[in-house]
């Protein structure tokens, strides 16, 4: 599915200052019930978000109107365990295009490169100072530059490199995707098929 | 490096790259694909919107579990919602060629149940599908690991997808192990000591007397688990074990195949002195049967222990805190006695017939504990023969437990089997995530033999008091 291509992204963000926060808090596995991509934005964080009875739990951040942005700043090892990729289509079709944390679980790592959103991992202190500025100032913007490869504090202008290899960061600058890729190798990986013991 | 040795992970990677991207990703070749109907839908439907077909039919295999009831199957799925979910896995199979074991197929069960065990997962094989415990299948001394909606096209249309090559780690664990300690317990213990995110990045190869004493049932077991301390994967080096399990079954190789597949299968082994990037050892000695208290698998110790401080663990204690008070417990209390209201049995970590062998051990001549409410669910309609075939069933009946249809069932509560708001289950499968086995079920990960030990008695009881 195409995606919007990315390059700077300068936005406030929102804080989840929360370590280990795994896919099942993301979506829960009774929202994977779609045949289809749509409205999966809606059940980002649901448990979180929302009561039982679907009021808005008022002490989420998301149902805090003081923060919004296309930028989710999360506590370390973000992501880990399911390989849903809807964890990462919520979070995307929710509206954010960037998850920053110190860590991220791989196979969450990968699906958000696959679908556009870009995983920006900083130094635990750097992840500190990100949400103390937020929390000095909830309308504190970051600055995401991918070409550069850094992530500035704009108020300060206090920054960090992240890493992403070439290949992928060629893709999210163009909106390509592997598939694109793939298609245009297919003799190669038919020839490689044949050779195959089973 | 100046000398030629290579790990297990290497041989069985470097043979499946077709393509070496500069800075970037390799092009990997994927020989066997499971799907199921939760994350395929999507990925067949841009399949279409590409214009593209299904390049290897053979290569993929299709199997109804995570969405599927658990009784009467033979009756149309209630949910409109997962009736049409197995209606397009059924639709997309029969589309493009591929096998497909739906609801009332006599072969149907969990993924990474009914892979094995119908001989489709083979040694030195490369094996992916859109789940995360496909981990399971390095039992076998597969790469194998779960990937997204995304990979799940890729493969469909190329049989490839592009992964940078993880780092590797070693887990030796070596000595006897004590009573009632199961390869459950050896994973949570091995997974509390990495903690959850401990490997991630890295794959693993577990080795040591331990694993090469276990059963490929145990095996699956631990590999199952390597995900949830962050691994894409773990394997075990195939050997007679390996071979006797596979040797004779349904899609196994036969005659010529099979000679030429084994000598291959032998040279499937890590080379003495080869290099990995992390190693730990533990001694089987120290295993205690598991139990976890908190809301990650890593939160496990064992069940005779108090529920550590939050100084005594890794992270911050704002996290441990919110853990500890979505479970209902407190620092250094003791997880003996603590009441259960649910048991579950089953999973792809533990659904095979060996699991079910071991809580029938414990449940013979007992009953169910009157404020316990069990589900017993075997991982494919295989194991559900095998449970009656051996009398167990008898067992558990007597006992006043009732048999379910497989699936994946209470694991991650997508169909009715949900443990209700603030309920404590002990579960035999493999998270216990916030919110897991249904909003505000509180999950305690632990073996069959803890799961029956809970079930009789109706609380967290070590299984060693009852053998």
């Amino acid at each position: 599915m195409a995606y919007d291509k990315f390059t700077i992204l300068r936005s406030t963000a929102v804080p989840l200052p929360i370590e280990n926060v795994d896919t099942d808090q993301i979506i829960p596995a009774r929202f994977l019930k779609a045949t289809k991509r749509e409205a999966f934005g809606d059940n980002l964080f649901r448990d979180w978000r929302y009561n039982g009875d679907d009021t808005p739990k008022a002490d989420f951040v998301l149902n805090n109107p003081i923060y919004s942005g296309k930028i989710l700043v999360g506590g370390r090892n973000f992501g880990s365990g399911s390989s849903r990729e809807h964890a990462a289509w919520a979070i995307y079709d929710y509206g954010f295009r960037c998850v920053v944390s110190s860590f991220f679980a791989d196979i969450f790592k990968g699906n958000s490169l696959n679908i556009g959103i870009l995983p920006v991992q900083v130094s635990e202190e750097f992840l500190d100072k990100i949400f103390q500025a937020i929390e000095a100032d909830p309308h504190a913007e970051l600055e995401i530059n991918l070409p550069e490869e850094t992530i500035t504090l704009v108020a300060t202008g206090e920054k960090e490199s992240f890493d992403i290899n070439g290949y992928k960061k060629h893709n999210m600058i163009n909106g390509f995707d592997d598939i694109d890729y793939l298609q245009a190798m297919k003799n190669e990986i038919t020839e490689f098929e044949a050779a195959r013991l089973y | 490096m100046s000398n030629q040795t290579s790990t297990l992970f290497d041989k069985v990677w470097d043979s499946h790259v077709v393509r070496k991207i500069e800075d970037g990703p390799d092009v990997f070749f994927i020989d066997r694909h499971f799907i199921h109907e939760v994350t395929s839908p999507v990925a067949f439907l841009g399949l279409e919107s590409r214009n593209v077909g299904v390049i290897y039919p053979n290569r993929t295999f299709a199997t109804a579990d995570h969405n599927t009831p658990t009784i009467n199957q033979h009756l149309p799925v209630q949910d409109p919602l997962s009736a049409k979910q197995l209606d397009a896995l059924e639709t997309n199979s029969a589309k493009y060629g591929i096998s497909h074991w739906g609801l009332g197929n006599a072969k149907n069960g969990i993924v990474h149940v009914v892979g094995p065990e119908n001989g489709i997962t083979l040694p030195g094989m490369t094996i992916v599908c859109g789940d995360s415990h496909t981990s399971t299948h390095g039992a076998f001394g597969a790469i194998a690991f779960g990937i997204g909606t995304s990979e799940v096209e890729m493969v469909l249309s190329s049989q490839c997808i592009m992964q940078p090559k993880p780092k590797k780690m070693r887990v030796n664990v070596n000595g006897k192990l004590g009573k009632a300690v199961t390869p459950k317990d050896v994973t949570l213990y091995i997974i509390s000591k990495l903690t959850t995110a401990g490997a991630t990045g890295y794959f693993v190869e577990y080795a040591g007397n331990v694993f090469e004493n276990m059963s490929m049932e145990g095996r699956m077991t631990v590999c199952n688990m390597s995900i949830e301390m962050g691994a894409r994967g773990g394997m075990i080096a195939p050997d007679q074990t390996t071979f006797d399990y596979i040797n004779g079954r349904d899609q196994a190789p036969k005659g010529e195949k099979w000679d030429k597949a084994l000598a291959y299968w032998k040279t499937l082994k890590t080379d003495e002195g080869a290099v990995f990037d992390k190693e730990y050892n533990f001694d089987a000695a120290d295993i205690e049967p598991m139990i976890t208290y908190g809301t990650n698998p890593g939160m496990g110790q064992g069940i005779s222990r108090n529920i550590p401080t939050s100084g005594e663990v890794e992270g911050g204690k704002a996290t441990y805190d919110k853990s500890l008070n979505y479970m209902g417990f407190h620092e250094n209390e003791s997880m003996l006695g603590k009441k259960i209201d649910y048991v579950f049995i089953g999973s792809c970590t533990n659904g095979r017939i060996e699991d079910f062998r071991a809580f029938a051990s414990i449940v013979k001549g007992r009953k169910k504990a009157d404020n316990v409410t069990a589900w017993v669910v075997p991982g494919s309609h295989i194991v559900e023969a095998q449970i009656k075939e051996e009398g167990i069933l008898d067992i558990l009946t007597e006992a006043g437990f009732e048999l379910r249809q497989p699936g994946c069932s209470a694991c991650l509560a997508m169909n009715d089997d949900k443990i209700p708001a603030g309920k404590y289950a002990v579960s035999t499968s493999n998270r216990n995530f916030e919110g897991r086995q249904g909003p505000g079920a509180r999950t305690l990960l632990a073996s069959p033999l803890v799961a029956a030990a809970a079930a009789v008695t109706g609380m967290v009881t070590d299984p060693r008091d009852l053998m």
